[in-house]
């Protein structure tokens, strides 16, 4: 049809997308056994389809649920294969390298405990750590790092440091003092400006003193990216194109990883990237998702190198609301759906494998007879980071990270 | 003016208009609640948009400008690949380059040659979209007050589309659907906005058809939920209110057929609305329990009137209005008092704005509401008197503050919480910085404060700005101010 030549290549904006934000405390307890962990969370808005990303080769009902739009070995351009039953899709190859050394797992048929299909509240679940939306504006992340006992503040001057962001995000909300980071090329105020303001808001509006005494720490801690960067996100250039994407992604992973590797720097950081909701012509063999997920992994390899030594001690999770149909819809794409995967990449994971409690994908082993079938909760995940990676107290994530997910019992053997 | 009136006539405009400008107390006046309710009687349209293009129009200049660049690419690829062809054998006689390398230059020339031929065809999109985004915020920079315009960006933001995604249409979208129904009834603006191509565009229903329609048979495809889910989430009944998977498939199954004339096709209508029976599932559909038995667009138009009309809606409307205007948590009386008129009035959206208006309850408590990027600018322009901006210049800046123009991230629009919008703080001092570099020659800090603000604002502020070591600076201070920060 006619309105085909009208559809750009991605679905949504980048702008308010790829910001970093992070907390200033270091975890004392692991840092008392010799390590210094970071953990890096990305959020990919939208919900991605676990089944184009890592497609469930070995499964006999697999090319008939998805046709010719299935991911497979012999295909054009053939997936990666992961062992004898996953491939991966064949635009992240950097994360078939960190999967073939260890130093990646896929976590499959996951999700969070929420069982409907709307992209906001499976976000509040997802971020707040509940098991219903709506419940509260704090976030798991924000919660944990309130929980997990301080080795120490990483800015000598002691205080929250902050912000030139757009849209917080759930995850980061709550009483652990955040501060963010987003590309911007504006020449900021002087420093007297900023102090003769902050004298203002003191005496008028302590709400906004804090903000503002933050984004002023943070400045101070000295070294900040962004100012001169080459990267642009000057709002006059046209939307984005895929190059522009792998660009903007690539640069806000590795800005964010810059930032975690200083030995000043945050331990704990969490980053956002939508455009995932791929309702029509997905594409994941060629096209959009395609072209997403080569953009991640272009991300992952940034991530990778930014780090640098402290790679070994790395743990980024890439999660996501929820997945898509496990069938096609009538547009050649997916609509909302349920179980999807979870990226672990690092140094510091024990990787290079899928694990997954396998559902099937006949009528009957599909969620509601559409869905993946959700078989891992994703709080298991997460929590065996949490405690293995950050040492974060298990019954703290039980009763105040995660509340009400006793039941649900950290993974082990995530982090070697 | 007694002091008390001009504090008064200053929270009105914070709070239900655009900010003060240069007289704009004197035209509240005394009685602040009758000067917001007049406001709603004078004309909302845009008598200047007049030389603007209809949606449909912007659409097939849009597709038009692409089909050309496609030909002009291929023209130039061919051509690109002929010179290469007869060049060829002079090329075989010198043997340092292999043959597949030569292949490979090749290649690359003749993408570079139709890259260069697409790029020399301009893009009339965005010319287009900053048209709009000018005479849209010179409407909230002119009006006395500005009451009736936040109601219009109030219900662009509720049923938002995407400029990302449409950019050719996004502020005709805004004109035709949005604006010319934001006082009427609630009904007729569902109605507008569901069956604009922008929004059926954006929602994914252009190509969506039932499995059992004529289309989804001979093709092999068939339906889309996504505006279907998104109508009853986000537009009407709001999330969590009793909608199950299967109305939304029954609802997506109504609306198949919804699409727009292919421009290619038609160059006289492309772009415009057209209910497409070939693409629509035959029969009738129960949604939320009610059997559709229509057979064309009217089963759609069926279930909307009866999504608008359902008292879920009036209470996820009025929690949104009061929420945008008054508080985070706004009064429980007053959305009751907000959503009892919209259900006593089937809807009448100007009767719901003066109820607002009209309750004590939307006037007592402290200004506590963070304005929102793009109000915040507007007003910061407002109160310096300019009346004519850059719209290059005035849309970057709200996207660097995260509210880019008809750019939301997700059909959900921007949100309208003090936690999403605080850690911009210092985003916006940078913003407020370079604009009063720009406009410290001409605009007076102290006039501003006596005769926009009419002096009321908290001494602090005055004696902040009159410390200051320049205008600049001065004037950052300003806009920076809870006091123009809050409403």
């Amino acid at each position: 049809m006619g309105f085909d030549n009208h559809l750009p290549t991605r679905r949504e904006l980048l702008v308010g997308s790829g910001a970093l934000f992070a907390w200033s405390q270091m975890p004392r307890i692991a840092r008392a056994e010799g390590r210094d962990p970071r953990l890096l969370v990305v959020i990919l808005r939208g919900a991605l389809d676990g089944l184009g990303a890592v497609a469930p080769v070995g499964d006999p009902d697999w090319i008939s649920l998805r046709g010719d739009r299935a991911l497979v070995l012999d295909g054009k351009p053939p997936a990666l294969p992961l062992d004898a039953f996953f491939a991966l899709n064949p635009a992240m190859p950097n994360l078939h390298r960190l999967y073939k050394t260890g130093k990646a797992a896929i976590v499959h048929a996951t999700a969070t405990p929420y069982r409907e299909r709307s992209h906001f509240d499976g976000q509040d679940v997802l971020e707040s750590g509940l098991v219903k939306p709506g419940m509260t504006s704090s976030g798991w992340l924000n919660r944990a790092l309130l929980a997990m006992e301080s080795g120490g503040r990483v800015d000598p001057r002691g205080s929250r440091a902050l912000g030139i962001g757009s849209v917080t995000p759930l995850v980061v909300r709550g009483s652990a003092p955040v501060m963010t980071w987003v590309p911007q090329r504006l020449l900021p105020a002087s420093e007297d400006t900023q102090n003769r303001l902050l004298d203002l808001y003191q005496h008028t509006d302590p709400k906004l003193a804090t903000v503002l005494q933050a984004r002023m720490k943070l400045a101070a801690l000295g070294g900040a990216p962004g100012i001169g960067d080459p990267m642009s996100d000057d709002p006059t250039l046209m939307p984005p194109g895929i190059a522009r994407v792998r660009a903007y992604f690539a640069e806000a992973a590795g800005t964010a990883a810059r930032y975690l590797a200083k030995p000043d720097g945050p331990r704990v950081g969490a980053m956002g990237f939508v455009g995932w909701d791929t309702h029509i012509a997905e594409g994941a063999a060629s096209g959009q998702l395609y072209n997403l997920l080569g953009a991640l992994d272009g991300a992952f390899a940034a991530i990778e190198s930014n780090m640098r030594e402290v790679w070994h001690e790395t743990v980024v999770a890439v999660v996501t609301e929820f997945g898509r149909t496990a069938r096609i819809n009538g547009t050649e794409g997916t609509d909302h759906g349920t179980g999807t995967v979870a990226f672990l990449i690092g140094g510091g994971l024990t990787g290079g494998r899928v694990i997954a409690d396998w559902p099937g994908l006949k009528p009957a082993q599909l969620f509601e007879d559409r869905d993946l079938k959700p078989t891992t909760d994703l709080r298991a995940v997460l929590k065996g980071l949490l405690r293995d990676h950050l040492r974060v107290d298990e019954k703290i994530l039980a009763e105040t990270v995660f509340p009400g997910s006793a039941d649900v019992k950290p993974m082990g053997g995530l982090v070697g | 003016m007694s002091n008390s009136a001009k504090a008064e006539a200053v929270l009105a405009l914070h709070r239900f208009g655009m900010g003060p400008r240069p007289g704009s107390i004197a035209a509240v006046g005394t009685d602040p609640r009758g000067a917001l309710i007049a406001e709603l009687d004078r004309p909302l349209t845009l008598t200047a948009a007049a030389v603007l293009p209809a949606s449909a129009k912007a659409y097939r200049t849009v597709a038009d400008a692409n089909a050309r660049r496609a030909a002009r690419a291929k023209q130039a690829q061919q051509q690109a690949k002929k010179q290469q062809t007869a060049a060829a054998p002079a090329m075989s006689e010198d043997q340092t380059q292999t043959q597949g390398q030569a292949q490979g230059q090749e290649k690359d020339a003749a993408e570079m040659a139709a890259k260069q031929a697409a790029e020399a065809v301009p893009d009339p999109g965005r010319p287009i979209y900053l048209q709009e985004a000018k005479l849209r915020t010179e409407a909230a920079l002119a009006a006395d007050i500005g009451f009736a315009e936040r109601l219009v960006w109030f219900w662009s933001n509720h049923f938002c589309i995407s400029a990302y995604k449409i950019q050719s249409m996004s502020g005709a979208y805004e004109r035709e659907a949005v604006r010319a129904n934001a006082l009427g009834h609630f009904v007729d603006l569902l109605l507008a906005v569901e069956g604009h191509p922008a929004m059926l565009f954006y929602l994914d229903n252009l190509g969506s058809m039932g499995a059992n329609s004529i289309a989804g048979i001979n093709r092999s495809r068939g339906l889309n939920e996504n505006i279907a889910r998104e109508i009853m989430e986000l537009h009407t009944l709001g999330v969590r209110t009793g909608y199950t998977q299967d109305d939304v498939i029954s609802f997506a199954n109504v609306l198949t057929g919804w699409t727009l004339v292919p421009p290619g096709d038609n160059p006289e209508h492309g772009g415009e609305f057209t209910f497409n029976p070939r693409l629509h599932e035959p029969g009738g559909q129960t949604v939320l329990g009610k059997r559709y038995e229509q057979e064309d667009a009217e089963q759609g138009r069926a279930v909307l009137r009866d999504l608008a009309a359902h008292p879920a809606t009036a209470t996820h409307v009025a929690t949104k209005l009061a929420r945008h205007f008054v508080a985070d948590e706004p009064p429980p009386v007053l959305v009751e008092q907000m959503a009892k008129i919209f259900r006593d009035t089937e809807g009448d959206l100007k009767q719901v704005a003066i109820t607002m208006v009209s309750s004590d309850e939307a006037w007592r408590g402290p200004p506590s509401k963070l304005k929102r990027p793009s109000e915040w600018g507007v007003g910061m322009v407002r109160a310096t008197g300019i009346t004519a901006v850059d719209p290059a210049r005035f849309t970057g800046g709200q996207e660097l503050l995260g509210e880019g123009l008809w750019r939301p991230s997700a059909p959900k629009g921007y949100p309208d919480d003090e936690a999403s919008w605080v850690d911009g703080i210092g985003r916006r001092l940078d913003i407020a910085n370079n604009f009063a570099e720009r406009v410290a020659a001409t605009a007076d800090p102290q006039a501003i404060i006596e005769d926009v603000f009419a002096s009321q604002i908290a001494p602090e502020v005055k004696q902040a700005v009159g410390r200051a070591e320049s205008r600049q600076q001065a004037l950052a201070l300003l806009f920076m101010s809870a006091d123009f920060q809050r409403r």
